[in-house]
């Protein structure tokens, strides 16, 4: 008997030693999550949903942002730092636009959709302008530099964006009006959801299939492929390389764009701060999704919105927004360390 | 872009064509030029920028008779402008003098000399035009203060090429070490050793601030390898975000470490911070014992300021040398290779993650120091002082002043956290008043050093001082793509 036990638990000693200590601890945390998220909806189901309607809206908004990390990144290999400012600039134009210059209030019929699509597209234009303006000063003259020298310039022009928004709207908060209404789509059994949410997902969805459709279908989408799968051999077959980056800054710069009138509608204020911490939680969901992968930014988007709209609105054992930050970093510190390459990334050297 | 670039790139070869007589008369007119506009607006202006140009042409003359006359001539104008600027110059030009064998010491030699004597001789000095007066001894505490982290911050950034950009995490470490163990902080315990200027029967814990530098520059250490050891293996911009996202948790933790997991335990104070923080000092016994030459009580003594400058003044020293003596060193060579080029320096048996650690520990340590000294000077710690601002900060030091380089990572921090102190306020008083403006200067401090960040990284990637071997680096390129077969 005894001799039998020590055969048997030999290979298996074996096996757990063969998965190491970092997988374990990984599925440990997975686990210990899923019961956490199991056990709030199992205790407060109402509750819980609508936190989870709540993080599908936020996650919404942060797939557009990481969608713009992700193009650039997987074009440049660049974290580009001043994506959520750019993103803060449109939220401010947005507002300039939506409440200064088309006088929209909580009111209006149905002319003022066009008007709220006229702001998206101005702040898309003019988020896609800047986009490109930034990558033509700070990251086009250093293509042959070290890695670490436009990842530089790239926090210069972060700074320099948001005190472009500190010049521009002052150090306070602007508050929007709520423009889009917050009556009522459905409300069963203690859970309500609301136009604003709604429409926020409106938005979002054709912006991310007319973007799908762009990178998968079109002549410019495949240069952009070829140029992020390998800029020298792209050249030679006759992309114009910088073109197409111009390109892919103006497109991430436009899905920003969209993202900033949203979160101001969504949110109701803006300030000139706001860009690099959003920015910073949509590059997580973007690597967490596996940077240079666009349905991963979607995907990881969700998850951040997610975790976020859990950590703040569960009833059981939720840290509260006090710590929203600190939790967003873990699981990009948990990703990088246990998971590089993301949830649908390839593996890359930088994480091997 | 390119055109342009190509364009100014021809003019500058067909002026350099021109006879020598020619380019001068050019480069004196534009010069004379910029005096007579700058000193329209404020004279003193004019007058320091004529002095700097004159002192800058001082090279092109050959004969050191002329050179020498055409000094007595500056040094005795400037004397009956202004007495302190010209025993400045004068000092400066008797330096260039010395042959160079002497000047290897005597340069710095009198650069310690006057900065130890600087507390003296400060209240007699000119206002600098443009930036105002010198800085008030304290703000000279803050200076060295940045200095230390700067060239702590250096060790990982300039020798070992690891972009930290949460250094803050260290400063916070430091300070909260120094905070908990000299403060009233857990007044369940009740423990002194060499504490200064509290009561013996005072509660919480009361240990010398001497102690707790040392105990803080360990504790921070340990964090930066626990920090490191997961992360290391990560290379560039993936390690920058990693440290990025620790530099964020860090000051989180003592934002919300009032009630820790809801126990109600209380570990920094949250955002109350904690204050006050007992002052340094030797204690009655050491100071009697040296005559008073070692100060009993650093906030009870009449020369506060000068006491807290000099001991400053001791640990930036100490860093300079140690990271002088590490960058010569087996493992500061080590960390010049990882810097690099990572694969080269693997194969040449160079191991990886232990030179990494150490680097991060060691720029830990002094970051640790520096945040702890800190900390005891102003006698409090926030948890508001711990922004993502403060790492950028740090890091434009190293880039400005010229990453690698000792030197030019002293002047770099010494004029930032002068900026910060005092400088931008008075150089955005004097922008409003003589050009008619209404900006408030200090508000837009990090989009002016964003402005720096992105020049210097496009006009003059290592720095204003640099080391002659990470000039070649950036300027000759180093390989520094990840070579996919070595990983796999």
């Amino acid at each position: 008997m005894a001799t039998e036990a020590q055969t048997t638990s030999a290979p298996l000693l074996g096996r757990v030693k063969g998965l190491g200590v970092v997988p374990v601890l990984g599925f440990t945390l997975v686990a210990l999550l899923v019961f956490w998220i199991v056990k709030n909806f199992y205790e407060f189901p109402a509750d819980s949903t609508q936190v989870l309607l709540i993080g599908v809206t936020t996650g919404a908004i942060y797939a557009l942002v990481a969608l713009g990390y992700t193009l650039v990144y997987g074009i440049l290999e660049l974290i580009n730092f001043a994506h959520g400012d750019v993103f803060m600039l449109g939220g401010m134009i947005s507002a300039t636009f939506s409440v200064q210059v088309f006088g929209l209030g909580t009111g209006g019929g149905i002319g003022k959709w066009f008007l709220v699509l006229a702001t998206l597209l101005i702040a898309m234009g003019f988020c896609g302008l800047i986009n490109t303006t930034v990558e033509l000063i700070a990251y086009r003259p250093l293509r042959g530099a070290p890695r670490l020298v436009p990842l530089i310039t790239a926090i210069g022009m972060s700074f320099i964006l948001q005190n472009v928004g500190l010049a521009w709207k002052g150090p306070n908060f602007i508050s929007i009006p709520s423009i889009l209404p917050h009556s009522n789509v459905f409300s069963i059994g203690g859970v309500t959801y609301t136009w604003n949410k709604l429409i926020v997902v409106f938005i979002t969805v054709p912006v991310l299939i007319g973007l799908v459709y762009l990178v998968q279908n079109t002549r410019q989408g495949k240069a952009m492929r070829a140029t992020a799968q390998d800029k020298d051999a792209a050249a030679m077959m006759g992309i114009n390389v910088n073109r197409t980056i111009s390109f892919t800054f103006l497109i991430a710069g436009m899905l920003a764009g969209a993202a900033g009138l949203l979160y101001a509608l969504y949110v109701t204020n803006v300030r000139y701060d706001q860009g690099f911490q959003l920015g910073l939680i949509a590059f997580t969901a973007a690597v967490f999704g596996g940077i240079g992968n666009l349905p991963g930014a979607v995907l990881g988007a969700l998850c951040i919105g997610l975790i976020q709209a859990f950590n703040e609105g569960f009833n059981w054992h939720a840290p509260g927004s006090d710590w929203t930050q600190s939790i967003v970093f873990a699981v990009l510190i948990l990703i990088l360390v246990f998971r590089p390459e993301g949830l649908l990334g390839e593996r890359t050297p930088e994480g091997a | 872009m390119e055109d342009l670039r190509t364009g100014v790139r021809d003019a500058q070869n067909r002026f350099r064509e021109l006879p020598q007589a020619t380019r001068w008369s050019v480069w004196l007119g534009l010069e004379a030029l910029l005096v007579v506009v700058l000193g329209s607006l404020d004279l003193s202006l004019g007058v320091g920028a004529g002095v700097v140009i004159t002192i800058a042409w001082l090279n092109k003359i050959r004969d050191p008779r002329i050179r020498l006359g055409i000094e007595i001539a500056l040094v005795v104008f400037l004397l009956i402008v202004s007495t302190s600027a010209g025993v400045l110059v004068a000092i400066g030009l008797a330096l260039t003098w010395l042959p160079d064998v002497w000047k290897r010491l005597a340069v710095p030699g009198t650069a310690l000399a006057l900065v130890i004597g600087y507390p003296y001789y400060v209240g007699h000095l000119f206002t600098i035009p443009l930036f105002g007066a010198f800085p008030s001894v304290r703000t000279g505490v803050v200076m060295l203060v940045y200095v230390m982290m700067a060239l702590g911050l250096n060790v990982v950034v300039g020798y070992a090429g690891l972009l930290d950009l949460g250094y803050v995490a260290f400063y916070a470490m430091g300070a909260y070490t120094v905070a908990w163990f000299a403060s009233l902080q857990f007044a369940h315990h009740n423990f002194h050793f060499g504490a200064v200027g509290v009561a013996p029967n005072l509660i919480g814990f009361h240990i010398s601030i001497w102690l707790l530098l040392v105990l803080a520059g360990i504790l921070t250490s340990v964090t930066g390898v626990i920090i490191g050891l997961p992360t290391l293996r990560l290379r560039g911009d993936y390690l920058a975000i990693v440290t990025l996202g620790f530099g964020e948790i860090l000051p989180q933790v003592a934002r919300n470490g009032d009630h820790l997991f809801g126990t109600g335990f209380n570990l920094t104070n949250g955002p109350n911070g904690i204050t006050p923080i007992d002052p340094p000092g030797f204690g009655n016994t050491l100071s009697n014992a040296t005559g008073g030459i070692l100060p009993a009580n650093y906030l009870t003594a009449a020369n506060s300021d000068r006491l807290f400058f000099w001991t400053g003044l001791v640990l930036v020293l100490i860093t300079v040398f140690a990271s002088w003596r590490l960058r010569d060193s087996r493992l500061g060579r080590a960390w010049i290779a990882i810097r690099e080029d990572e694969t080269a320096a693997a194969a040449m048996g160079v191991p990886l993650m232990r030179t990494k650690t150490w680097a991060y520990a060691t720029g830990a340590f002094f970051g640790g120091i520096a945040g702890a000294y800190f900390a005891a000077f102003k006698s409090a710690t926030f948890p508001g002082d711990f922004f993502f601002n403060i790492s950028v900060f740090i890091l434009v030091m190293v880039i400005l002043g010229g990453m690698g380089n000792i030197w030019g990572v002293i002047v770099g921090a010494a004029f930032l956290a002068y900026l910060d102190q005092a400088g931008l306020a008075n150089t955005g008083a004097w922008l409003n008043s003589n050009l008619g403006l209404k900006i408030d200067v200090p508000l837009y401090e990090f989009g002016i050093f964003g402005v720096i960040l992105l020049v210097v990284m496009l006009f003059r990637p290592e720095g204003l001082i640099p080391s002659s071997r990470r000039k070649a680096e950036f300027q000759e390129g180093v390989h520094d793509e990840p070579l996919y077969d070595v990983q796999h």
